[in-house]
């Protein structure tokens, strides 16, 4: 095919090419490329193998944040999956004001990462907040101190955040849900089987894909999570909620340490990619090879 | 089944409806707590902060804070309030909105009905920047805008924001063209359309719904972008979201709750009217759009 033909459509996608190849591809090349090397202020060009990494695996900060990572992506995944699918199912019920329920359940995921955090900042808070009031319900056992409680100050960033994102799963189940073969249902209550086993044992296996869509996109999206705890926590008590993006973040612009902000985000991205291959392998290659046989 | 029963309306109320709209109601009370506590905490003053119950309603309704959010808060030695950062916020917002959406209609079209070998290839690329996460790309990015004399400025956050707003935007076009009718296109090919023409023509204006929810993810995006602004908008151009978040975790001086929730309110309200007005267009932009995570 000569060059010029279809020349229009290659100029029109050319910012777009450019842009994959120097930001989408060209950053990463540039990270990891300084990962190697032991900028502090400005990157040099002083190759030192991998001893970034090195050292990044030796912090404890590191370490915290990595584990702290793992528990936000596993509560906050499966807290909104159980709950945006519990909303779907109960929202499928026939019920009333189904749209003002959906939009109640949604209007958090309109709202900032910011603004999620510094609302729950202040309901959480030790001495005006959900646990005052309980007190003054005379319920004086009631502890809620989360946020100033280095073990379960993490778990106060998962709730703000399944509170944010469990309308979105609740929308893709309810799409998911809303396909279901009237026939099924009707096949189901003929064989007698209870509303609530109707769901779990076939219903859900059926939607399957949009749970892996859900799971991966989620997923995604919890290597990332930065502004939610700047706002809610700051990363503290201490250092107890850090995560990998703020410790990268910390290296670049206030530590003046390049060199380990390159490698932990190198190692952020591997991740990324562990998280994404064995989807989009399942996704573009497995079912595009079974659909063509 | 088609066919509408004549008679009373059944009796659905059974116990399980009953306890049905007493868990729905229950999980939207949920939800809905932080946005009234929101709302009422920016009525009150502080004494009565200090005194009462967080979710007691205010006993005489104070309008001191709503006004200091605007115009007087402080963020550091400035204290002008979130004025300044709302105006900034639609100076990006406006731009980068505008200019992303026609760029990834361009390319939306030029990728449906112009294929060229290779075109895939970049396009699958562009969708891979979609998942990095910004840490991997901020510093690299910030050497480019630096390189191009852009960073820190209005021009260089637009950019950013075009370019990361590009991936998921391309897609969602592609995909609203691959599902027009081909013969429409190949109509106007033999009346003699070109690639410009046809796009104006033809294509724009077809292109009403998918804009709409082009334009709400980014809008509700851009405005509640936060990691973006604080890096690539300079100081004189900070986001909202920034200047919110800079208000209400100043060091020193006695927190104003209050103040600092009208402030939380002022920044959300542009999404949330956003969401408000919008409804099934935000939900289809989530389901179309469900990649950003």
């Amino acid at each position: 095919m000569p060059f010029y033909r279809n020349i229009a459509a290659k100029i029109a996608l050319l910012p777009m090419i450019v842009i994959s190849l120097t930001v989408f591809v060209g950053c990463i090349i540039y990270s990891f490329v300084y990962s190697l090397t032991n900028s502090k202020l400005v990157p040099v060009m002083n190759y030192v193998g991998f001893d970034q990494y090195e050292r990044l695996f030796k912090q404890r900060k590191w370490d915290v944040a990595v584990e702290n990572i793992f528990i936000y992506g596993f509560v906050f995944t499966i807290g909104c999956l159980i709950i945006g699918f519990l909303l779907a199912v109960l929202i499928d019920q026939k019920i009333r004001g189904e749209s003002l329920f959906r939009t109640i359940f949604l209007y958090p995921y309109a709202m900032s990462f910011v603004v999620t955090g510094l609302v729950w900042k202040w309901v959480l808070n030790p001495t005006f907040g959900l646990e005052n009031s309980m007190h003054m319900w005379g319920m004086t056992w009631f502890e809620l101190d989360w946020l100033v409680n280095r073990d379960l100050a993490i778990y106060a960033v998962c709730i703000a955040a399944v509170w944010q994102g469990a309308g979105f799963v609740m929308v893709l189940m309810l799409a998911g849900l809303r396909g279901i073969d009237e026939d099924i249902w009707k096949s189901l209550s003929i064989e007698g089987v209870a509303k609530w086993k109707s769901y779990i044992f076939v219903i859900l296996p059926m939607l399957r894909p949009m749970v892996v869509t859900a799971i991966v996109l989620i997923a995604a999206g919890v290597v990332k999570v930065y502004d939610l705890i700047l706002a809610l926590t700051s990363g503290g008590p201490g250092y107890a909620t850090t995560t990998p993006a703020m410790y990268v973040m910390e290296n670049f612009f206030s530590r003046a340490n390049l060199g380990q902000a390159f490698a932990a985000s190198i190692i952020m991205f591997i991740s990324v990619v562990c998280i994404l291959a064995p989807w989009a392998f399942y996704e573009f290659y497995l079912r595009n090879k079974y659909a063509n046989n | 089944m088609s066919t509408i029963p004549k008679g009373p309306r059944p009796k659905h109320l059974t116990v399980g409806r009953i306890g049905l709209y007493c868990f729905i109601i229950m999980c939207a009370l949920f939800f809905l707590m932080p946005l009234y506590v929101m709302i009422i905490t920016s009525l009150k003053d502080m004494d009565e902060i200090r005194a009462a119950n967080i979710l007691n309603l205010p006993k005489e309704l104070s309008f001191y804070a709503w006004p200091k959010a605007w115009s007087q808060a402080c963020t550091g030695f400035v204290c002008e309030g979130l004025k300044p950062g709302f105006v900034n916020s639609v100076k990006i917002t406006v731009p980068s909105v505008i200019v992303s959406v026609a760029l990834s209609a361009l390319n939306g079209y030029a990728l449906a009905f112009w294929r060229f070998r290779g075109a895939y290839f970049f396009f699958g690329l562009c969708m891979f920047g979609a998942f990095i996460p910004y840490q991997v790309m901020v510093y690299p990015l910030l050497k480019i805008e630096d390189f191009l004399g852009i960073y820190s400025s209005l021009p260089g956050i637009i950019l950013v924001h075009t370019i990361f707003g590009m991936p998921i935007l391309t897609l969602i076009f592609r995909n609203f063209y691959a599902s027009l009718p081909i013969d429409l296109f190949k109509a106007a090919r033999i009346d003699g359309g070109n690639f410009i023409k046809i796009f104006f023509y033809v294509i724009i204006p077809m292109s009403t719904p998918i804009t709409i929810v082009a334009v709400i993810l980014q809008v509700t995006g851009i405005w509640n972008d936060f990691l973006l602004g604080l890096v690539f908008a300079g100081r004189d151009n900070q986001p909202m979201t920034v200047q919110l978040n800079n208000i209400v975790q100043v060091d020193y001086g006695v927190a104003e709750y209050n103040v600092d929730m009208s402030a939380t309110i002022l920044t959300s309200l542009v999404p949330l009217f956003v969401y408000f007005i919008s409804g099934r267009w935000f939900v289809r932009g989530i389901a179309a759009g469900a990649i950003k995570g």
